[in-house]
């Protein structure tokens, strides 16, 4: 068949032309459909000044970019950058090192270790409600675990969730729990690819085991490494729910993150603020993509080297 | 054969997309408000926990044969239904009858979304005016009000007589607060409520701050920091837990349900619930500053009729409002979400029947529209700054007279 359609005209005639665009087509409109339009529409929406009224019956105004120098200009948006930021960083710091030591750990193969790596993997396995819903019974001031614990260890009680010295430490601590078995199982199958011979010549040659680590594995690990933790920053920047299940954002927003921030002006109020809500989307948009395109640069150095 | 094969494989899914971005979409014009299903009638309601066996789901369903049509239900969670409303009314296909909260209706009645009952010949002459007042922006009405609900101080009769306090003593909020002291030092937790940073935090909070003599239009008057005030030393004090920050009303009545509290302020929807606590009970009103009941908030929803492209179909959905809302459904239909009726004929049915919901119909009469005093939607700008306040005094980030002096420079700004 090849033969005959190459006598036609060519390797690319008008039949496999459309045949091309043909398999293009729904790939193309589900992209336009589920990813280009909902981008636009926010864009849309962040640029004109959307009332309940407007976003029925249409007209609304537009205005350019001051929903941007609004949101830009809102005390809140300081506070909630700094949060994310914080959140963002310390989430990361925990989970990539407790992720890699249990994955070194578990990589010696022991009995049962199957079973235990499995049993980590539980936090990634239940909903968000029901996590974050049970971090906020247990971090509870009067009634929760935690804090009789530390009333048994003498310590007085801490108001984990209701004051704001401390909410933010509380959902970052949640999100360190969640995000452990991520870290782990990358990390985990990276480790996996390191030829074990390697490390053997290296223990003949004498080195300790913390230099083998060090001048070996770590640095084979590195590309595993730099993937795990793009990928864990640009998760981490838009969660949401831990923190809207366990705080909403509070007490005196002081765990408002750009995430949560969007989703209040949106919908956490009765009267819904359709276009700052959407700008600070976007922005959070931007923010992923800066690191996403982060990823892709490291993604392609991974494939050159 | 090939290419027969590649055009089934690209067809096929090209439809499966289609068919999934027009649910998306809404490509299927509306059902609801289109001529070609004239006998088909849709209603929207805020009531998820009932299923179609219920008492509601079978009033719907007769209203809709007494009217000649058939009913199509669909509920939503009441949180999701301003939004779904708004999108259905952006799309031109909003339902025939939709029964929202209350002080959503404004804000759907400022989006053009809802008809008037002056443009329907709704009859509202039977309701309550302070129930009514809830639905009523520019002097026009825009839906009728299916029952009413408000919030009282339900209290553990056992932690009370433990701790010696007799609830007659009760009367303003110094006598209040020296009965949670004591109920504190016999070694019993004093009151929960809910001051959650969302509308439920500012239902919760407005019969201290409208008992204190305070208004919404100055949330820094003296009047308003004596409420908040009373709040924070609650918390201080030890008389109420700090978990309070972050209470929905249901976590606060699970506080409240485990026997170790003396007070708890929730509404009349947890009578069901108090039956069921295994402890006796009794209900007053939330006391005002120096005596009195306070008013309460009005809660409840509204049974409205959205505008249609066929205007035709009023007739229809007016005589299923008509029914709903009608004598002897709205007692049904009350008992059944243990709301207060609007009317006073309906609620001196319910007290004859059930003595208990006495102190619930006081409560009802006494209370206020969080939409009245023609705020309307800036009642949305007014409480978001309110339960942030509520929330930086409660946690401490700020005094009472910081907080609400924030929450009023940013009210002001709403405007």
């Amino acid at each position: 068949m090849a033969s005959t359609r190459q006598r036609r005209g060519g390797p690319w005639g008008p039949w496999d032309q459309w045949q091309a665009w043909a398999f293009l087509a729904p790939v193309t409109l589900y992209l336009i459909v589920f990813y280009a339009y909902p981008l636009y529409r926010n864009l849309d929406l962040s640029l004109h000044d959307y009332t309940v009224r407007s976003f029925v019956q249409g007209g609304a105004r537009f205005t350019g970019l001051d929903n941007y120098r609004a949101v830009l200009g809102d005390p809140t948006f300081g506070l909630a950058l700094f949060h994310t930021a914080v959140f963002t960083v310390v989430s990361i710091a925990f989970q990539f090192a407790i992720g890699l030591a249990l994955a070194v750990f578990f990589r010696q193969h022991f009995r049962l270790s199957t079973t235990l790596r499995a049993l980590f993997l539980v936090p990634w396995l239940l909903p968000l409600i029901v996590s974050a819903s049970t971090w906020s019974w247990m971090l509870n001031s009067d009634s929760g675990v935690v804090n009789s614990v530390l009333h048994w260890l003498g310590v007085p009680p801490i108001n984990w969730l209701t004051s704001p010295a401390w909410s933010l430490v509380s959902v970052t601590i949640a999100n360190i729990w969640i995000g452990v078995p991520f870290n782990l199982v990358l990390l985990h199958s990276g480790l996996e690819t390191i030829p074990a011979s390697i490390e053997e010549a290296a223990a003949l040659d004498g080195a300790r085991p913390w230099q083998k680590f060090s001048y070996i594995t770590f640095p084979l690990l590195r590309p595993v490494a730099a993937v795990t933790l793009l990928l864990g920053l640009i998760y981490t920047l838009k969660v949401f729910d831990i923190i809207w299940i366990m705080t909403r954002g509070g007490p005196a927003e002081s765990t408002t993150t750009l995430a949560t921030w969007a989703y209040r002006l949106g919908f956490g109020n009765l009267l819904p603020a359709f276009s700052p809500g959407a700008t600070v989307g976007n922005l959070l948009i931007v923010l992923a993509l800066i690191f996403g395109l982060l990823y892709i640069r490291a993604q392609r150095t991974q494939y050159q080297s | 054969m090939k290419k027969r094969l590649v055009w089934r494989i690209i067809s096929g899914s090209t439809a499966a997309i289609a068919a999934v971005a027009c649910s998306a979409a809404g490509c299927s014009k509306d059902k609801a408000g289109g001529a070609e299903s004239a006998a088909s009638y849709a209603i929207w309601d805020p009531y998820p926990q009932f299923d179609n066996s219920s008492a509601w789901v079978q009033l719907l369903a007769r209203c809709g044969s007494d009217a000649g049509v058939t009913v199509k239900r669909t509920s939503f969670d009441t949180s999701d239904l301003t939004n779904k409303a708004l999108l259905a009314a952006q799309q031109g296909s909003s339902p025939d009858v939709l029964i929202v909260d209350n002080p959503v209706v404004s804000t759907l009645a400022d989006g053009g979304v809802l008809t008037t009952t002056d443009d329907t010949k709704i009859d509202t002459s039977a309701v309550q005016p302070n129930l009514l007042a809830a639905g009523q922006i520019g002097g026009k009405t825009y839906g009728i009000p299916i029952g009413a609900n408000t919030l009282a101080l339900y209290y553990n009769k056992a932690v009370l007589q433990g701790a010696g306090v007799d609830i007659a003593s009760v009367k303003d909020w110094p006598s209040l607060t020296e009965a949670l002291a004591r109920v504190v030092t016999s070694r019993h937790k004093g009151i929960t409520f809910a001051a959650i940073a969302s509308e439920e935090g500012s239902f919760q909070f407005l019969p201290w701050f409208w008992g204190a003599g305070a208004q919404l239009t100055a949330l820094d008057s003296p009047q308003a920091v004596s409420a908040l005030s009373l709040w924070v030393d609650w918390l201080k004090n030890g008389y109420a837990p700090s978990s309070v920050i972050n209470n929905t009303q249901t976590t606060s009545w699970q506080e409240f349900a485990t026997g170790q509290y003396a007070f708890a302020e929730n509404g009349t929807w947890q009578l069901g619930n108090a039956k069921k606590a295994g402890f006796e009970y009794g209900i007053i009103p939330i006391p005002g500053i120096s005596g009195g009941p306070a008013p309460a908030p009005t809660g409840g929803e509204f049974v409205t009729v959205p505008v249609q492209k066929h205007t035709e179909r009023y007739a229809t959905s007016v005589k299923l409002v008509a029914c709903l809302t009608r004598m002897d459904n709205s007692y049904t239909t009350d008992t059944t979400l243990t709301y207060i009726a609007p009317t006073r004929e309906v609620q001196a049915k319910q007290v004859a029947t059930t003595p208990e919901l006495k102190v619930w119909v006081d409560a009802v009469q006494a209370a206020k529209g969080r939409t009245s005093d023609n705020l309307g939607t800036r009642y949305p700008k007014i409480s978001q700054p309110l339960w942030t306040a509520m929330q930086a005094a409660l946690s401490g980030a700020k005094t009472p007279q910081d907080a609400l002096s924030a929450a009023q420079s940013t009210a002001a700004a709403a405007r």
